[in-house]
């Protein structure tokens, strides 16, 4: 029994200690940002690697979720005779909650876990060290033009998915169900918000990005160098990241979306 | 794959970006109506009951929209709402215009509805409409109602 | 370094060590497996912080200084050729060869393509440069790695672990670069191994560390005349002595009188 709570304890402590360590960790990798500029090539070949490879799972994504979407928001508001708020309904659904989190829980899947492997196989391999021993700081050298990349492709990202959606949806009920396009767009152009709707949701992105990238990157860094352990910190990139940002939502929702 | 192709797909990437966000800004939030600012004049009415209007709520004439609500206050010395209406400039509207506030359908949200009068001047930024028809509170239509009716019984 | 003490949770590493490394000498640090040698390079070069004691390179405190001197330091005085050879998997050997080149001075590309080429001729790798390490064997990156290490003409070679795991043919080339480049570049060599052989026929000295300790230290002629038993029985490569063969258990007819009464049960 004594045991159990004294595990309990550890277990405790050992949490905080990743916290404080992650903080600290954030707290270089920003100061090491300004190298990331004298070298913008690093950048580049991340913003390729983050980005460019996770594009096709977010048009693919967007598109069904537009889709699926305007079919539901047909059916319930068939009933009410109000079926030209379709449009409405994808758009801000889209914009406020799904696109964000959606491109949030994407992006910790694909993208997150891939850092974090390739980051925990370069510890595991000694290239880190090899690095400080040739005077570079990995810090500058890998791990902050990833986080960069990180919180730069999110929003793009973030901003193609609500598009392709919305035009998923514009499809459905257009060539589906037979609405009328000047209506969809009109209806869009009215009701829905540049401030409150579209930048709330861009900003959502924006601190989606900078946690799920932190957390990819600090758990690489942070990894045991051994197979299973690689194994166990790409799957608490995975989950920490998705739960980050479904926590997040709700805070960032409650904090912008109040009467 | 080397550097020159990786920067021109990353450069693809961002691009394919921006156009989604001009994308969404335009056709899917009003950003549009936002560039209508430069030509717009301000004109106030007073309501006793607003009913559900908010701020932003659509101001419309014969149907279509010309303008917006742009600031909703109480003023404690008449005891009434104070609106105060964004008019695009293209609109002119005699002094003596009457402004309700209205329903779109039976339980949609509520606008100002303005009916044009006759006169020969017409209002100017800072204006104030006189003649306003405050928001049905539907209580009170209801309550008029079994109140009319229990008249007649009684009359009867 | 002067009592120099590290512990990694309970285990108690180092105890109290005092070592001279000389300059443009060869020293060799040797001992049984696990006993945190690679550690020692790690505090030599400042990514571990010791519990007590002072490591001075160059006559300076490694630990205390600021992390940009202390990177200072590296670029100036260290190379370091690891175990695995630590080559960045992504770049071709004349790249990661060129890294600390790029990186740390404004070179042309031209000047640079000429210190890479002479680097990868000290190693016997210049044909190969433009390999990538996924497709090199383990003793050809280590020689690529030792190019790396050399680039920036550093005046301490800290090798860990060169020998360990490398055919016959392999050994004696690195044996070879080792005591050639020590001699012609005038540079101060870290040796860390457990191959006495390899290591005693180059070292101009020897450190033997063993439970945290220094048990010996000399000259290799010293060493191998040494009077501890314990010294003789590492250095001979002999199967018994002070370390036992046995790991210890109860007496043999102990255990199989019990192996039998469990399966009559």
């Amino acid at each position: 029994m004594f045991n159990w709570l004294q595990s309990i304890g550890h277990r405790t402590f050992d949490r905080f200690s990743r916290v404080g360590r992650g903080s600290l960790f954030l707290w270089q990798c920003l100061l090491s940002l300004t190298y990331v500029f004298t070298k913008p090539i690093l950048l580049i070949r991340q913003l390729y690697s983050v980005g460019v490879q996770t594009l096709l799972i977010i048009l693919v994504a967007g598109l069904f979720v537009g889709m699926v979407l305007a079919l539901q928001a047909y059916i319930v508001l068939v009933d009410f005779g109000a079926e030209e708020s379709i449009s409405l309904m994808v758009s801000l659904s889209i914009l406020r909650e799904l696109g964000p989190v959606f491109t949030g829980l994407l992006f910790a899947g694909r993208a997150g876990s891939a850092l974090t492997a390739e980051i925990g196989l370069m510890k595991s391999t000694e290239q880190l060290s090899g690095m400080e021993m040739m005077a570079v700081n990995p810090m500058k050298y890998i791990i902050a033009p990833r986080f960069l990349a990180g919180v730069i492709s999110v929003p793009l990202l973030t901003a193609i998915f609500m598009a392709v959606a919305v035009l998923g949806g514009y499809f459905v009920a257009i060539e589906m169900l037979g609405q009328y396009e000047g209506v969809f767009w009109s209806q869009l152009q009215i009701k829905v918000d540049f401030y409150e709707d579209l930048m709330n949701g861009m900003i959502k992105s924006l601190v989606f990005g900078f946690v799920v990238v932190w957390i990819a990157v600090f758990e690489g860094y942070d990894c045991v160098p051994t197979s299973e352990g690689l194994g166990q910190a790409t799957t608490r990139t995975v989950v920490h990241g998705s739960l980050a940002v479904l926590g997040l939502d709700f805070l960032l929702t409650a904090l912008m979306f109040n009467v | 794959m080397n550097t020159r192709n990786l920067e021109i797909t990353v450069g693809a990437f961002v691009v394919l970006a921006i156009l989604a966000m001009v994308m969404l800004s335009l056709k899917v939030s009003n950003l549009a109506s936002y560039g209508a600012q430069g030509n717009v004049y301000e004109i106030q009415a007073q309501f006793e009951n607003i009913g559900g209007l908010k701020v932003r709520s659509p101001v419309s004439a014969g149907g279509v929209r010309v303008g917006k609500v742009a600031d909703i206050s109480y003023n404690n010395e008449q005891f009434t709402a104070v609106v105060t209406m964004q008019l695009e400039g293209a609109y002119k509207f005699p002094l003596d215009t009457s402004a309700s506030i209205l329903t779109a359908g039976l339980l949609g949200e509520q606008y100002v509805g303005l009916e044009p009068g006759g006169d020969e001047e017409y209002l100017v930024q800072g204006g104030e409409i006189e003649l306003t028809q405050s928001a049905l509170v539907l209580e009170r239509v209801i309550g008029q109602f079994l109140f009319s009716k229990a008249q007649e019984k009684q009359g009867e | 370094m002067r009592g120099l003490s590290f512990s990694r949770g309970n285990r108690v590493i180092f105890d109290n060590i005092d070592m001279d490394i000389r300059q443009g000498q060869v020293t060799a640090i040797m001992g049984p497996s696990g006993t945190g040698k690679t550690t020692l390079l790690k505090l030599i070069g400042g990514q571990l912080k010791p519990d007590a004691g002072t490591v001075h390179v160059a006559g300076e405190n490694v630990h205390q200084l600021s992390p940009t001197a202390l990177y200072d330091l590296r670029r100036r005085t260290m190379g370091m050729l690891f175990q695995s050879g630590a080559l960045l998997t992504d770049l071709s050997v004349f790249d990661n060869v060129a890294f600390p080149l790029r990186e740390h001075t404004q070179l042309p590309e031209s000047a640079i393509r000429h210190l890479v080429l002479l680097k990868l001729e000290v190693v016997g790798l210049r044909g190969a440069r433009d390999l990538m390490p996924a497709e090199l064997s383990g003793g050809m990156s280590r020689r690529v790695a030792l190019a790396r290490a050399i680039a920036l003409d550093p005046e301490m070679i800290l090798y860990d672990e060169p020998f360990t795991g490398q055919d016959p043919i392999s050994k004696g080339v690195l044996v070879k670069l080792i005591h050639d480049m020590n001699h012609a570049l005038g540079m101060t060599s870290v040796v860390v191994s457990h191959d006495v052989d390899e290591a005693a026929s180059i070292s101009d000295y020897i450190y033997v560390i063993s439970g945290g300790k220094v048990v010996e230290h000399g000259t290799p002629m010293n060493i191998k005349h040494s009077g501890s038993d314990w010294v003789k029985q590492f250095m001979g490569g002999l199967a018994d002595g002070p370390v036992p063969f046995h790991y210890s258990s109860q007496p043999m007819m102990d255990d199989l009188m019990a192996s039998s009464n469990e399966g009559k049960k």
